[in-house]
């Protein structure tokens, strides 16, 4: 509450219930985001990370509860109108279209941008190491190289909001490096970011803010300054005695 | 000279074939819709052609701007009203549908216009021929009508691979979730893949009434043939579908020169060959359809 209370939140989330038919995956969650800040989204698997951000993305309907963004009441909006106000999601698994060129999967991001603050130039200079192939079809990508053209796509809807599911599973430890530099960049730039992150040690390096969830409900909810290691182990594996 | 003469004549009756199923191409590779009233509103196309051209005293070409945009707005209206509520129900729920506005087309047609056979004044452009070398002789509808399939199926894929609506239209061919969640706006983009999937099947229909004759009850058999030139050629792929349907008219009409009465059924026999060695199409690969939509580009 401490950092969040001074500034504005850019995101509110309350008391969010999903359900995937009979199967409810989130319970009454409630999530704070201040503009300008990096928070790191963790839990175990199934703990309901990625159905969050697909929630606040749009991709997923809440039961109940609200999502907010800059005071404005988005629980019902459809995907294009999120992304319009500054909401954009790198899906987990990175989910390219594999039949589209890397440029072409980057203009499609752009197709409800909120600005025109990301051109493609900005982009490439952003990931120059997917510039040289932007004629090349996404599917023949390194999985690293997909893993930028997800984040550019993101991208070129000039967010303010950029939610980013689980970008390192699968990547080599230099290019989840090289991945983090960038994701820097862009914080600097203004980009406010939400980050679903397995690796507890880099989560907790790179974010302020930290927000456990366990099995559906969050668990903990903090500072990462506030917060010791094992009182996220404790909150992410739950109290089981 | 007479093979010669087949062969040409084939081609030009799988342009015939290719025209009609472009638009049944693009409702599956991009909606995953196999549409079953696809000939059916075809020959609902022929209908207005025929009640327009009788209404104002015209050759049914003076028409097709009137009627083009009727059958565009036709494919918007059951885009939103049919098809759409129905893919919401999963895959079976489209198929049962297309198929029960098949039966009805078929049935009001027939109470509306009976099932009398009737044709499209085609103006001095049905009579019209040209003679290559001293033997054969073509058709200037025939050849009208290979054109236009040439050209409509140029334009499509133009538009799919250079314009943003073709590339939205991609992508959400590639996957429709993923689309929905970077910004593609999902249902005004089926509405005009429908669009114009009625419209060139209007086109189409068109072409078939003035060619030959048609009844409440060609659709069918249109459909067939068209399903036929789609799965030869590789669902999804434009080019493909093309190069599918002129392999059915070269069929047709060859195996027509050897004995009359075999010649529909070499075509099927052709479409079950080519099922059984490569069941994706000649022109799919080994890829997936998605894949092979995404190529042509």
């Amino acid at each position: 509450m401490t950092a969040q209370a001074v500034k504005t939140p850019l995101l509110d989330v309350t008391g969010l219930d999903v359900f995937y038919g009979d199967f409810q995956a989130l319970f009454g969650v409630s999530l704070s985001v201040a503009a300008g800040g990096a928070t790191a989204l963790v839990g175990a698997n199934g703990a309901g990370k990625t159905t969050l951000l697909r929630t606040i993305a749009g991709g997923q309907a809440a039961a109940s509860g609200s999502i907010s963004y800059r005071d404005e009441d988005l629980t019902a909006a459809p995907p294009h109108q999120r992304i319009s106000r500054g909401i954009a999601l790198v899906p987990e698994g990175r989910r390219l279209f594999g039949s589209l060129t890397v440029e072409e999967n980057i203009q499609v991001g752009a197709a409800a941008a909120a600005s025109a603050d990301w051109p493609l130039d900005r982009i490439y200079g952003v990931f120059p190491m997917i510039a040289g192939r932007r004629r090349q079809r996404a599917s023949t990508l390194s999985g690293g190289e997909q893993q930028a053209v997800a984040i550019a796509r993101a991208l070129a809807a000039a967010p303010s909001l950029l939610l980013l599911d689980e970008i390192s599973l699968g990547l080599a430890p230099v290019v989840v490096e090289a991945l983090y530099q960038t994701l820097a960049e862009l914080r600097a730039a203004g980009t406010t970011l939400v980050i679903v992150e397995q690796d507890l040690r880099r989560a907790m390096a790179v974010c302020d803010d930290l927000v456990c969830l366990l099995e559906g409900r969050v668990a903990l909810a903090a500072p990462v300054p506030a917060v010791t290691r094992d009182q996220v182990v404790a909150a992410y594996f739950g109290d089981r005695t | 000279m007479t093979w010669v003469n087949a062969v040409i004549q084939g081609l030009l009756l799988g342009g015939q074939y290719a025209l009609i199923a472009c638009g049944l191409s693009l409702t599956f590779g991009v909606m995953r819709i196999v549409n079953l009233a696809h000939g059916d509103l075809a020959v609902c196309g022929a209908y207005l052609g025929l009640v327009l051209s009788t209404a104002l005293g015209v050759p049914v070409w003076v028409t097709l701007p009137l009627l083009l945009p009727a059958a565009f707005c036709a494919g918007l209206a059951l885009q939103a009203l049919l098809f759409g509520r129905a893919l919401r129900h999963g895959l079976l729920a489209p198929v049962l549908v297309t198929f029960g506005l098949s039966v009805m087309i078929e049935n009001l047609l027939q109470v509306a216009a009976t099932s009398d056979p009737r044709g499209l004044n085609g103006g001095t452009l049905a009579l019209a021929s040209f003679r290559i070398g001293s033997h054969i002789t073509v058709s200037w509808l025939f050849m009208t009508a290979f054109l236009t399939a040439c050209a409509v199926l140029s334009g499509l894929q133009l538009l799919l691979s250079r314009t943003a609506w073709g590339r939205q239209v991609r992508a959400t061919a590639d996957d429709l979730d993923t689309a929905r969640l970077v910004g593609i706006r999902v249902r005004p983009l089926f509405a005009t893949v429908a669009g114009i999937a009625v419209a060139t099947a209007a086109l189409a229909g068109v072409f078939i009434g003035t060619i030959g004759t048609f009844d409440p009850f060609a659709g069918a058999n249109s459909l067939i043939f068209a399903f036929e030139a789609v799965v030869i050629g590789g669902i999804g792929s434009l080019w493909g579908t093309l190069i599918g349907g002129m392999a059915l008219g070269i069929t047709q009409v060859v195996v027509g020169q050897v004995n009359e009465a075999y010649s529909v059924l070499a075509v099927h026999l052709l479409f079950l060959a080519v099922l059984a060695v490569r069941p994706t199409g000649l022109f799919a690969g080994h890829q997936t359809a998605r894949e092979a939509w995404g190529a042509l580009g």
